[in-house]
């Protein structure tokens, strides 16, 4: 059977939210379709295909995070996108420990949304075609001794102590090409699962990477500013965007993936 | 009754004294009449030697008449019940008695019973044999009897009246009885005096202990129960003063000690409860906000992109978008602040930031027709910080002066730069032993800060000494009394290894030295034996002095009563009624001590108000 197929389901308990993005939706030619609760969302999920869903964490009965193990336990290979109210770190964390692909805090801007559906479908279809096969995207691998925080940014720890981070390739291939670079400043401090880099693609929407570490700024990459394609060519070594002195390494660690088990 | 314990422990010592003065009385007074007793009977035996031998020459003269008048001129003494004299066959030849003259005696009779128990008769009576003790009738006073035998000598049979035989070993006997009246009197007497001193005795003991139960004892319980009382009821900051030095007084000591600590933690449960509760809302306000407000946004900025060519229009959008945008980060604010997350830091100009929350207030200003002063310095350099929460904190305080105020006033703004000697002011946030285990104790807090606690061993006590964490000041807290000038122990309290230096010694009391790591910070020393104030931490001195920005917002206000002013940082604490939610001063104080800050206040009641806020110039080298 051939499902029926739409681009974007929302799991919200607010209509406006759920009115807001399908607008935002609108504006973009996309199809859009709803869910109230996490039981009814995955009623649809068993009869439609979507490239994208764009999920809320604080809903009654199945929360955001129960939906997204849910997802897991069903092997939907659908991105999804969490969204709350409640913007805490933590959430932001859970969420992408939990393998949504982003996570973006109400209220929302326009452009923020515009800029991550864009990010939700081309990863989507990166993920279709490298299953069906048809056009097999070559994906750089990230080194074995790497960790990622969700499938965006990684860290790598160098002898002196202090850890160099960057943008996966599999984050940039979601943008490219990248058109401009914008990075903190050496001295400023970075927080896990928070913005710490913005990419602007070639349609002009801006996308943040969320930092794989908490710490503090020591150096940045002048090239990559310089040179945006080096993010592209070689994200996991010339392409790297900050060295950083971590604050919670430990403590954080716990909840990265190692890029060993990418293979 | 019996549930005191000074009850009790008078009624245990009344017992305990009325046995034990009972056993001594009684056993006193039965040693006085024995001694009484043996001392009348060595008295009477005395009497009948004296008689026998006061009529020793009328016997062998052999005048009857004669020892007749003897005997009855003895018999006359009151004391003397009588004095007879028995011949071998048991009759009565003399007797104070005239009517018993002539009378035999049995040999059961008491008189004889001495020699004739046995039925062989004894020639020899010794000394002690002689007495008896007997009661003559029911009624009468007991009566001590004398046996003296006489023996048969050779003037006896040799004499010319022929009287005696001399195959005779006794001749006869000489029986004296004396009444044991006065005696017994004497005796009866003592009895009643013991009885009377024993009692007398058991009544001081009693009331002598009793006033010292009641001084020593009854007073200090009741006052440690009217503590407990007190306490229990609610008044934590109930205090027993005078309890003396005793067990007791040490007691209440501590206590003090504990209500004190049991005050701190509960003013520390109440605040992180507050805390925890402030949470909750600001996660519901933040869920229950942020929606709408998505709404908002989204609407307008499609309005925002639709009417891109009505310029009128776009530009009332765009403070609906602005003002949008400022909610959000309101909200984000309050929620940022129920976490204490990290400010999120930027290089800013805090005249101009004053410039930006001035500009806000201005309208509220002039309505009020309040002026506000600034005094500006042309030189301060830029810092590190989170504009919007420094803009917030400004504002915050803006509005608390103009409320304060009312109408007509000033509020003057003074920005300053200086330096500051880092000892007194930094705060030691991280500490490892050499195995890298942490010595921060977030448990036990200095000064509001986590304390650095150290395992110290002193003459075979063991304890934690918890050291001041701000560099240079000297409020360390030690939980055991140990010597100061003894050799002390610091080790690691988690793996026991030695915190002490012994490569240097102390420059002002040449006494051990403890070195704790700082990571990437360099080393912290000090004086183990803690009896001088010295401390060293090269990096920190090495950066030299600490630069700070101070800024002083300052309002001719009603000011602030002095016993609200360390309270006025607490959240939920407003004197403004309805109008605050008491949280405005406890999110500036999160924000100011978020960027390591200092925010200290000034005031007087009618005068005015000032609030002076450090903020460090950057700490860049610590990151480096």
């Amino acid at each position: 059977m051939i499902k029926e197929h739409c681009n974007i389901l929302i799991i919200d308990d607010e209509q406006v939210i759920i009115d807001s993005i399908s607008k935002i939706a609108s504006f973009e030619d996309l199809s859009v379709d709803f869910a109230l609760l996490g039981k009814i969302a995955f009623e649809k999920l068993d009869k439609k295909n979507f490239d994208l869903i764009i999920c809320d964490i604080m809903l009654p009965e199945m929360d955001g995070f129960q939906i997204l193990s849910e997802i897991e336990k069903r092997k939907i290979d659908t991105p999804v996108i969490m969204t709350t109210g409640y913007s805490t770190i933590e959430n932001a964390v859970k969420s992408l420990y939990l393998g949504a692909i982003d996570f973006i805090p109400k209220p929302f801007e326009i452009d923020e949304m515009i800029s991550l559906i864009h990010r939700g479908m081309r990863y989507s279809k990166l993920l279709e075609a490298n299953k069906n096969g048809i056009e097999k995207i070559l994906l750089v691998p990230c080194p074995a001794k790497y960790y990622r925080l969700g499938y965006s940014c990684w860290m790598s720890q160098e002898l002196d102590g202090s850890v160099l981070i960057g943008s996966t390739d599999f984050f940039i291939k979601t943008i490219e090409p990248v058109k401009h670079v914008e990075l903190l400043n050496s001295g400023e401090i970075l927080t896990q699962a928070s913005p710490c880099a913005k990419f602007n693609s070639d349609d002009d929407y801006t996308h943040q990477l969320y930092s794989v570490l908490s710490g503090n700024i020591i150096g940045r990459n002048e090239k990559v500013i310089e040179q945006p394609e080096l993010l592209e060519k070689d994200p996991y070594f010339e392409g790297w965007l900050y060295r950083i002195i971590p604050t919670e390494f430990d403590y954080e660690t716990k909840i990265l993936i190692p890029c060993s088990s990418d293979r | 009754m019996f549930r005191k314990i000074g009850t009790k422990l008078i009624l245990v010592v009344s017992i305990t004294a009325v046995i034990i003065i009972g056993v001594f009385s009684y056993l006193n007074i039965e040693r006085q009449t024995e001694v009484l007793r043996s001392e009348v009977q060595r008295h009477a035996n005395q009497l009948s030697e004296s008689v026998k031998n006061a009529t020793r020459f009328v016997m062998l003269k052999n005048d009857r008449d004669y020892i007749q008048q003897i005997i009855d001129r003895i018999g006359i003494d009151p004391a003397i019940n009588d004095v007879k004299i028995l011949n071998k066959e048991g009759e009565i030849i003399y007797s104070s008695r005239p009517d018993d003259i002539g009378k035999m005696l049995d040999k059961q009779a008491e008189s004889c019973y001495a020699c004739h128990a046995a039925n062989q008769p004894l020639e020899k009576l010794p000394m002690k044999n002689r007495t008896r003790f007997f009661t003559a009738n029911p009624d009468s006073a007991q009566i001590l009897g004398i046996i003296n035998p006489i023996y048969n000598e050779p003037t006896c049979y040799e004499s010319d009246c022929h009287a005696h035989e001399s195959s005779a070993k006794v001749l006869g006997v000489l029986d004296v009885t004396i009444s044991l009246k006065d005696v017994e009197n004497q005796i009866k007497a003592n009895e009643i005096q013991g009885a009377i001193f024993a009692f007398v005795a058991i009544i001081a003991i009693g009331f002598i202990i009793g006033l010292f139960v009641k001084r020593y004892v009854d007073k200090p319980v009741k006052e440690l129960v009217n503590a407990t009382e007190q306490v229990a009821s609610g008044n934590i900051n109930y205090k027993i003063t005078n309890l003396g030095n005793d067990e007791l007084g040490k007691l209440g000591k501590s206590f003090n000690d504990m209500t004190k600590k049991l005050d701190e933690t509960s003013q520390q449960l109440y605040q992180s409860t507050k805390m925890a509760s402030l949470g909750q809302l600001a996660a519901g306000v933040a869920h229950e906000i942020n929606n709408p407000l998505t709404g908002v946004l989204t609407y307008s900025s499609f309005l925002l992109k639709r009417t891109k060519d009505n310029p009128q229009m776009q530009e009332d959008l765009n403070v609906i978008v602005r003002e949008t945008k400022r909610s959000r980060e309101i909200v984000k604010g309050l929620l940022d602040f129920a976490r204490q997350s990290v400010p999120k830091k930027s290089l800013c100009d805090i005249n101009e930031i004053l410039d930006r929350a001035i500009a806000v207030v201005s309208n509220q200003v002039k309505l009020n027709r309040i002026t506000i002063e600034r005094i500006n310095d042309p030189e301060l350099p830029n810092i590190t910080a989170d504009a919007n929460q420094i803009q917030q904190v400004f504002l915050n305080l803006f509005v608390n002066g103009i409320d304060a105020i009312g109408q007509d006033g000033k509020i003057q703004v003074t920005t300053s730069h200086m330096s500051l000697s880092p000892r007194g002011i930094t705060q030691i946030k991280n500490a490892v032993c050499g195995k890298t285990h942490s010595l921060v104790d977030p448990q036990h807090k200095i000064g509001g800060m986590s304390s650095i606690r150290m395992k110290i061993k002193s003459n075979g006590n063991e304890g934690f000494v918890h050291l001041d964490p701000v560099y240079g000041m000297h409020r360390h807290y030690f939980g055991l009394n140990f010597n100061q000038n003894a050799v002390n122990q610091l080790t690691c309290p988690t793996c026991d290894i030695s915190l002490i230096d012994k490569n240097v010694k102390c420059p002002e009391c040449s006494g051990a030295v403890y070195k704790i790591q700082v990571p990437n910070q360099g080393y912290v020393e000090g004086c183990a034996s803690f009896k001088c104030k010295w401390q060293r931490w090269g990096y920190i001195d090495g950066a030299g002095e600490k630069k700070f920005v101070e800024i002083d917002i300052a309002d001719s206000g009603c000011g602030i009563p002095p016993e609200n002013l360390n309270k006025i940082f607490e959240p939920f604490f407003s004197t403004k009624g309805q109008r605050g939610t008491g949280l405005g001063l406890s999110v500036i104080w999160g924000i100011i001590d978020n960027h390591n800050g200092v925010i200290t206040v000034q005031s007087e009641v009618g005068k005015g108000t000032t609030f002076s806020i450090r903020l460090p110039q950057g700490n860049m080298k610590a990151f480096v």
